[in-house]
């Protein structure tokens, strides 16, 4: 009985992660909007949007491989595999141990590898400008994301997920620098990993800058569905992994009753909001960078991933 | 058990004057490498059997007469020689399909075999001299085979470089086991582990110049990606998959076992070193245009990671933390038998290429995945592997290796604080330049359109190439859903060596593996790899169920301006442009000249990237210069009259007895 009803609760978490994150790509969009003046689309516009692509025919390119036609369905498990397995409303969830942090990380980096391949499979110019930015960005941003997982897994002893909010929700790690230094990159680290301004634009499609959309230009109809919903998908894993590690107040311990699970489900959604709130805010406020600023940027989040570790190295406290 | 493993080496050695005489017959090939498969595959079995069996050992009336040819198969033994036979098993199955394209048989057929028995000779002698022996053999059979095509262009400048590398390597191994072996010349290992040199230092020094050499450790690497791809591509995938494990059991023959207690400070240079091979590797693999150069180049990294693994478990050994010794330890092995696996894979499939259409040059391939879809599918696996990505093998000892490094802080010197997080991120940085490796390496070859009209014409590879290519991808997926097991198969060689071993894995739930505590870390392949079938299933089920399934062609759309001219892709160099303005610039002194003619001259535009290889500009070339010099004058010495030289011969005489004098 304690099995069926485990497994109904991580069921839940696929499902929640899966249907909220259409919400949260309408939630960022629908801000932006109003921060511009615009009205916008409604918030569930996503949603509207992956049905009628669900339903369209693809159009598929003349010299398309059998890889290109599997590639948005492994995008896609790859990502929604990686997306439920951050504890989002509750610790200790069943299955929550079977990958760790950094397994996580490298499933994300196995949906960017099919993805950039996806890219050069038509033999298109865009495809391929897509994918060689793709992977100079990501050859920067995972070796940062390491460094993040090395500073937080020093601090609570552990690179699982569950156990790393349990001990963070304590209290024991209290405020220190390399809890700021290691925050601060892995912002820096979100916002190139999900394509956002300053790193590259999420609305533009005929832009020489592009990178993600250029990598997924040759795609249509469900298969492009699948792509965006796993970028969506790929939003909310970061929102929720930023809310996990240094939020993590609200998440449901294993083995609480329904009352702490509602308020897991709800301290959840509000992070949300408010991870997206910022988010737009940040994005309205700030200009895209040159394709060859981005190493910058992402230099700075390395470094301040690496000075995190070594304060982590050096001393106990920091 | 070492009796039954030296009859299998000597039916290997055997077949070499067969060899010799049927090389240009018509069967020659089937039964060359038909007999090399049986030899390896019964090699393969005794070395499985030993793994969790007691050491035998045996002496041979053999080599030094006072000292005869001492051979031992303990449980790092067996497992360097199941690693050896394995890749020996899929490469004598791959050449016997691959090798019907020789062009000359009799220059590879008969070293073949003895390459093979040279490498478990190494693994399986337990004294100096048979070591010694069974190195050179190695070596000078696999150089054999690097000069197989002499003719073609480059191909004896790598014979050369690599024959003067492997000679240098191998004084440097003379010398480790000189000290080793101290006054008394106790030249067996049992004898090396009793005596606790007091050069332990220097012992180590020379031990990595020697392997670290024959293994491609930065900077001894440069004769690595000039050789390994010149010869045929099964031998070069036995060189790349294979010969570096060989030397990287030397270097933990001699660094845990022979050389006594390891002082803290080994570990810095092991550790400053591989960081530095890992990364220089894969960067010099980005910029490779020739898939095979790419892939030798991108065994330089992983060697790197090995070496990481073995510089983290030294220091870890050195402060007696025996259970991080081993977590690192077990790390390093099974990368060693993960990276042998998938270089085989890439390499096979590299020769598939190359024998469907010519070429090695990425830029004058493409679409290969519609000529050859079941070799891309391999090949694909290869790349995911090797790209450190889940749920395939190389995934699980690059984790287990992050994990090792999360328990050093614990290490009381602060050489090694300050040292291995900078080792972990380039660790981490290697790993993400590796999958931007080979998504180029796939997606330039095999994506896209066919750059020339000889990838156009491809076709698939045969069926017997193909079954050793499917072999290798197995393993390399079982290895990364139930990698616990390959683990629990290293625990006795890792408990041998630091003395204690990981706890089993196979006992673990659900086959996770848990290196320390479930508390702390774990991870599960197989469910990982179960969730993403069902997932990617399920959505595909559904959508074809409740949405559409219809499908239609159309030219590509490419923002409304596709060009039919298969030019307009972007090629290899192009793909590399970011990553080489990012790294290059700094690391080769990338610099782009684009020469733009004014209007009216009808010469074209050109675009040239200028790359330096600075190890080779700092190191080599003023050393190669350095020895012509001093060669030519010595040269003089010719020419002396008689008198002189009765003279110098004196002089040489007085100087020798001074020094000697003042010494004693």
């Amino acid at each position: 009985m304690a099995l069926i009803l485990d497994l109904a609760v991580q069921g839940a978490q696929m499902l929640l992660v899966l249907l909220l994150a259409p919400l949260l790509t309408g939630l960022v969009r629908k801000v932006k909007a109003h921060l511009l003046r615009r009205r916008g689309p409604p918030l569930i516009q996503p949603y509207r949007d992956l049905i009628r692509l669900l339903r369209k025919e693809v159009v598929l390119a003349q010299n398309a491989s059998w890889l290109f036609r599997i590639i948005p369905y492994l995008v896609f498990a790859a990502t929604w595999v990686a997306a439920s397995l951050v504890p989002t409303f509750g610790t200790g969830l069943l299955f929550s141990w079977s990958a760790d942090l950094i397994a996580i990380i490298a499933l994300l980096g196995s949906a960017r590898f099919y993805l950039a391949l996806a890219g050069l499979d038509v033999g298109t110019s865009f495809g391929g400008i897509g994918s060689s930015r793709e992977v100079m960005i990501a050859s920067l941003a995972e070796p940062a994301m390491v460094m993040i997982v090395f500073t937080l897994a020093l601090i609570a002893g552990s690179t699982q997920l569950s156990t790393m909010a349990s001990f963070l929700i304590s209290g024991e790690a209290g405020l220190r620098v390399s809890l700021g230094l290691a925050l601060i990159a892995l912002i820096i680290v979100a916002i190139a990993e999900n394509a956002r301004i300053p790193v590259d634009n999420p609305a533009t499609h005929l832009e020489l800058t592009m990178v993600h959309e250029a990598m997924v230009l040759e795609y249509s109809g469900r298969h492009l569905a699948l792509i965006d919903l796993a970028a969506s998908l790929k939003l909310l894993l970061y929102v929720s992994l930023i809310g996990c590690l240094f939020v993590p107040w609200g998440m449901a311990a294993p083995g609480t009753g329904v009352a702490a699970f509602t308020l897991g489900v709800f301290s959840y959604l509000g992070k949300l909001a408010i991870g997206g709130i910022l988010l737009a805010v940040f994005e309205t406020s700030i200009a895209k960078m040159r394709v060859f600023r981005v190493p910058e940027f992402l230099g700075a989040a390395l470094m301040l991933g690496l000075l995190a570790t070594l304060l982590r190295f050096v001393s106990g406290s920091l | 058990m070492v009796l039954a493993a030296l009859t299998a080496v000597a039916a290997l050695l055997a077949i070499v004057p067969v060899a010799v005489v049927i090389a240009r017959s018509e069967h020659g090939r089937v039964i060359v490498y038909g007999a090399s498969l049986a030899a390896s595959l019964a090699l393969l079995l005794i070395a499985v059997a030993s793994l969790f069996a007691t050491p035998s050992t045996t002496t041979l009336p053999l080599g030094l007469p006072w000292l005869g040819a001492h051979f031992r198969l303990d449980a790092l033994a067996a497992f360097f020689l199941a690693v050896v036979n394995l890749g020996g098993v899929a490469a004598s199955l791959y050449a016997i399909g691959y090798g019907a394209h020789e062009t000359a048989p009799q220059r590879v057929l008969p070293f073949y075999p003895a390459f093979l028995a040279g490498m478990s000779l190494v693994v399986l002698a337990d004294d100096a001299f048979s070591f010694l022996v069974a190195w050179e053999f190695m070596s000078l059979s696999s150089w054999a085979l690097v000069m197989a095509h002499h003719r073609v262009a480059d191909n004896a400048r790598a014979g050369y470089i690599y024959l003067i590398m492997a000679s240098a390597g191998t004084a440097a191994l003379i010398l480790t086991f000189g000290l080793l072996a101290g006054p008394d010349g106790g030249y067996t290992f049992a004898q090396m582990r009793a005596a606790h040199s007091e050069y332990a230092a220097a012992i180590l020094m020379f031990a990595l110049l020697g392997a670290g050499s024959k293994a491609g450790l930065v900077p001894l690497h440069v004769w690595l990606p000039l050789a390994h791809p010149a010869a045929p591509s099964h031998v070069s995938a036995l060189m790349s998959g294979v010969m570096t494990k060989v030397a990287v059991y030397g270097f933990v023959r001699i660094a845990f076992d022979l050389a006594g207690e390891p002082a803290w400070w080994w570990s810095v240079v092991v550790l400053a070193l591989a960081g530095i091979t890992a990364v220089m590797g894969v960067l010099y693999a980005l910029m490779q245009r020739d898939l095979k150069r790419l892939l030798a180049y991108s065994t330089v990294e992983n060697i790197g990671i090995v070496f990481i693994g073995l510089g983290l478990a030294l220091a870890f050994k050195a402060y007696g933390m025996a259970q991080a010794a081993a977590l690192a330890l077990t790390a390093s092995l099974l990368h060693v038998f993960n990276h042998s696996l998938f270089k085989s894979l890439l390499f096979f499939g590299a020769g598939a290429v190359l024998n469907a259409t010519g070429e090695r040059d990425m830029e004058r391939l493409g679409g290969l995945i519609h000529r050859m879809p079941q070799t891309a599918f391999v090949f694909l696996l290869g790349c995911t592997a090797i790209s450190a990505l889940p749920p395939l093998n190389g995934f699980v000892s690059e984790w287990l290796t992050f994990q090792a490094i999360l328990l050093s802080p614990q290490l009381p010197s602060w050489g090694l604080k300050l040292i291995v997080p900078a080792v972990g991120a380039l660790l981490a940085l290697s790993a993400a330049l590796a999958a931007a490796c080979f998504v180029r390496a796939f997606g330039v070859t095999f994506l896209g359109r066919a750059r020339t009209p000889a990838a156009e014409r491809a076709s698939e590879t045969d069926r017997i190439s193909l079954a050793a290519m499917g072999i290798l991808a197995a393993f390399c997926l079982v290895a990364g859903i139930v990698p616990g097991f390959f683990m629990d198969l290293l625990a006795p060689a890792v408990g041998s060596l630091v003395g204690q071993r990981l706890p089993a894995q196979t006992g673990a739930e659900w086959l996770s593996i848990v290196p320390i505590a479930e508390s702390r870390s774990s991870y599960n392949g197989l469910l990982v790899f179960l969730f993403m079938v069902i997932s990617g299933t399920l959505a595909a089920s559904a959508i074809h169920r409740f949405a559409s399934d219809r499908l239609r062609r159309a030219p590509p759309w490419d923002c409304g301006y596709p060009d039919p001219s298969p030019a307009t892709q972007y090629t290899a160099d192009s793909f590399a442009q970011p990553i080489r303005r990012v790294f290059g610039t700094v690391v080769f002194r990338a610099r782009e000249h684009a020469e733009m003619p004014p209007p009216g001259d009808t010469r074209p535009a050109r675009w040239r990237v200028e790359l330096h290889d600075l190890v080779w500009d700092v190191l080599y070339a003023p050393l190669a210069s350095g020895v012509s010099i001093a060669a030519d004058r010595l040269n003089h010495l010719q020419f002396l009259t008689i008198r002189q030289f009765l003279s110098l011969v004196f002089a040489a005489l007085v100087i020798l007895l001074l020094v000697l004098a003042l010494w004693l």
